[in-house]
């Protein structure tokens, strides 16, 4: 049997549409799977247990190696001979801006991974599983942000989603977490369905679910099955809202943040985020840009309700990591702003803030893994008064990055700010940029409350306690401060090479060239 | 009639058969047996043992993980019969691509086992 | 003998789209957290039956193959979910979404 089966591979005479694979594109996703099926297999097989820290390291040089693969990458697509490029049968995009989101996406893993370390010793928990379940959901990040095809976007979501519901519920001895843990799951599933639903509408209306052909269709079709496609659109929305805590969707953002273990927040917070902004871009941007006025005043509503939402109900919270769980969906309301622009000014401003942000709150939240107790506990606002003290240099630390989210100037956040707001007014929508401000106002009183608790003085400060700063996540902090604050300064660099992230449709047709018609028209 | 209904009262005819046979085979046997009623008779198990608490009590959870891995390395070999079926149109690409595909689950076997998933407990 | 109309791909839309609906409202109205779940399963279906029903009018393959990642996924949903809600289970035994408030606020 074996011999006729060798008979038949090797007479075989042309494979049927032997699937082009360009490896070097793949391969800072390949890394990352690769990677985690590695230290799975070594934490089966190697029978002792290995030097607490290793499966850290482990996965920050993963992350460091991925982020290496990607940089010729980044210069290929840059290349003006070479260019963007599709390929896995058109399935996959390798362009700057998915190149771009990977390296956000990267940072955000080595920041958690950072974060997470002295974390899980604490909560004598080191294992293998924490690290091996976020490189998988980093992978499935990845292909949502080069994903040229809706089902590869679905796959994507839930490849990042479903070890997300896992980190999420991994306390074992905390109900919290576990309640954290089925409240995620049973709403991310939930958001999933819709999701899939509109990927099926999209298909029943265009007859495809490749982004270029959905593009061509539409670009060629004046009277379509326009009914389908806008209530797919809708229900794609959810999904990506869901994804990204946008309101009305946002309700179990500041529970999952509260219960679910702190560094799995900081990974959630950030590379979550990217990864779903990046899919929404490139859905709504890219494919169906001919759709622009019918998405636009949905991405606005959306806008100021997410804003809104999120910077008044943060006021009313006691818990810091309530707090900064409504303070993202702020920063998330700010960047459908950029996206409601519509414009490649605000796909690069998206893309800018993105990158500030996971820095700003991967860090703020390493702050928070750090001052928590053992049991992951001790995260109100009281539990922050006299840090000032105890730990003088981590108060300092995260009084800089909340400073940096309120969007004070010489930090990142105020660029990031600064470039949402001038996209939203160039496209015309003065309106939402008058909201974003106000809502800013808003937020930073949230900010200086905890900064006023962590410096302020009087009767109410506890007594003096120790604080130990693991070395991992005191590197997690100086890595975030650093790009916050040199940003701040220098935000020339970043937005440069967001400038050059844009994102691209080519037809499969022709891999290793650039379509100047799929290039979506500016207004 | 259209062949769609035609179909479908075959279906309706088998039914009826199905039924008919049923009720005829009851029937017949409660006119022949004696009847001669007893309490012992209408407990559940009338030579076994009697049935203890409810009928929505809870069983033992010792089976689910077992459960959940069946239906894990069950659903994923949805991939392989696609592939079975086209083994010589792929060629080697396709016969290392599933052999990586099934080394991936052989792995997650693998850390199962070692962590003491599938022992019985 | 009965007049009937023909059964179009578009009744199995409806129905798709009816069990979706049925999937959604459900989840929103009980509060057992494997029910809950149960209805995921039920609206992943209801997907699944209009991708085929579309592949079927548009005459095009590709719409049947996303049935097999989506079965696949939904398996890895389930198991994750189980072991999730289980986990929960154990620790509060009889626990429904109403109960889930420790986390508000």
């Amino acid at each position: 049997m074996l011999a006729s089966l060798w008979q038949q591979l090797s007479d075989s005479p042309v494979p049927i549409d032997s699937v082009d694979l360009a490896w070097a594109g793949l391969a800072p996703v390949m890394i990352l799977i690769g990677g985690a099926l590695l230290i799975l297999a070594v934490d089966s097989l190697v029978p002792r247990r290995l030097r607490p820290g290793s499966y850290a390291l482990a996965t920050v040089l993963l992350a460091a190696g991925a982020m290496v693969a990607a940089v010729p990458l980044w210069q290929r697509v840059q290349d003006a001979e070479r260019g963007p490029f599709a390929t896995a049968a058109g399935a996959i995009m390798v362009d700057g801006f998915s190149v771009f989101a990977t390296f956000v996406i990267l940072s955000a893993v080595i920041l958690a991974a950072l974060s997470f370390d002295g974390w899980l010793r604490r909560e004598e928990m080191d294992g293998a599983e924490p690290y091996v379940l976020m490189l998988l959901s980093a992978s499935g990040g990845v292909m949502m942000a080069s994903a040229n095809d809706l089902i590869v976007m679905f796959l994507g979501l839930e490849i990042l989603s479903i070890a997300v519901y896992v980190l999420a519920a991994m306390h074992l001895r905390k109900i919290t977490s576990q309640e954290a843990g089925v409240k995620y799951f049973v709403l991310g599933a939930f958001s999933s369905a819709f999701f899939l639903y509109g990927i099926a509408l999209i298909y029943g209306g265009t007859g495809s679910t490749n982004l270029v052909r959905i593009a061509t269709y539409l670009s060629a079709t004046v009277l379509g099955d326009s009914g389908l496609v806008l209530a797919g659109l809708a229900l794609l929305l959810v999904g990506f809202g869901f994804k990204v805590a946008a309101a009305p969707f946002h309700f179990w953002a500041p529970d999952v943040y509260q219960g679910a273990p702190t560094p799995s927040v900081a990974w959630m917070a950030s590379g979550v985020k990217v990864a779903g902004f990046a899919g929404l871009l490139r859905v709504f941007y890219l494919a169906f840009s001919t759709y622009r006025l019918d998405w636009q005043p949905v991405i606005f509503v959306l806008a100021v309700l997410t804003m809104l939402v999120g910077s008044v109900l943060a006021v009313v919270q006691t818990d810091v990591k309530r707090m900064l769980a409504y303070s993202s969906i702020n920063h998330a309301g700010f960047i459908l702003v950029a996206v409601q622009a519509a414009t490649a000014a605000g796909v690069q401003a998206a893309l800018f803030y993105l990158a500030a942000y996971t820095f700003m709150v991967a860090g703020s939240f390493g702050v928070i893994a750090v001052v928590s107790r053992k049991g992951d506990i001790g995260t109100s606002l009281d539990d922050y008064r006299g840090l000032s003290r105890d730990r003088p240099v981590v108060a300092f630390a995260f009084a800089l990055l909340l400073l940096a989210q309120a969007g004070v100037p010489l930090t990142s956040g105020f660029f990031a700010k600064f470039y949402v707001i001038t996209a939203a007014i160039e496209a015309g929508s003065s309106t939402l940029a008058i909201i974003a401000m106000i809502t800013a106002v808003i937020s930073s009183y949230v900010y200086l409350r905890i900064i006023v608790a962590m410096y302020g003085a009087g009767d109410d400060v506890p007594a003096p306690r120790t604080i130990p700063l693991p070395a991992a996540a005191g590197l997690a902090l100086v890595i975030s401060l650093t790009v916050t604050m040199s940003v701040g300064v220098f935000p020339g660099t970043l937005a440069s090479l967001a400038e050059r992230a844009t994102p691209v449709l080519i037809p499969e047709s022709d891999p290793g060239a650039v379509d100047p018609s799929g290039v979506p028209p500016g207004p | 009639m259209s062949d769609f209904l035609r179909d479908y009262l075959t279906v309706g005819i088998f039914g009826l058969t199905g039924v008919a046979l049923v009720g005829l085979l009851l029937g017949l046997g409660s006119l022949l047996r004696p009847t001669r009623p007893q309490p012992q008779k209408y407990i559940n198990y009338e030579s076994g043992v009697d049935p203890v608490g409810t009928g929505w009590g809870q069983s033992n959870v010792r089976y689910y993980i077992f459960a959940l891995l069946f239906v894990m390395f069950d659903v994923e070999a949805v991939f392989i019969f696609p592939f079975a079926t086209r083994v010589d149109a792929y060629g080697w690409f396709g016969l290392i691509e599933m052999g990586i595909f099934i080394v991936v689950l052989a792995l997650g076997l693998l850390y199962a086992w070692k962590k003491k998933v599938l022992r019985w407990v | 003998m009965i007049a009937i109309a023909q059964v179009t791909p578009v009744w199995y839309l409806v129905l798709a789209s009816v069990v979706f609906a049925i999937g959604a409202v459900g989840l929103l109205v009980r509060r057992n957290p494997l029910v809950m779940f149960m209805c995921v399963e039920l609206m992943l279906n209801a997907v699944t039956l209009t991708f085929v029903t579309f592949s079927r009018m548009l005459n095009d393959v590709n719409g049947q193959t996303v049935v097999v990642f989506v079965l696949v996924v939904a398996a890895a949903e389930v198991v994750v979910g189980l072991g999730i809600i289980v986990a929960l289970l154990r620790k509060q035994p009889s626990a429904t979404a109403d109960d889930l408030t420790v986390l508000k606020g």
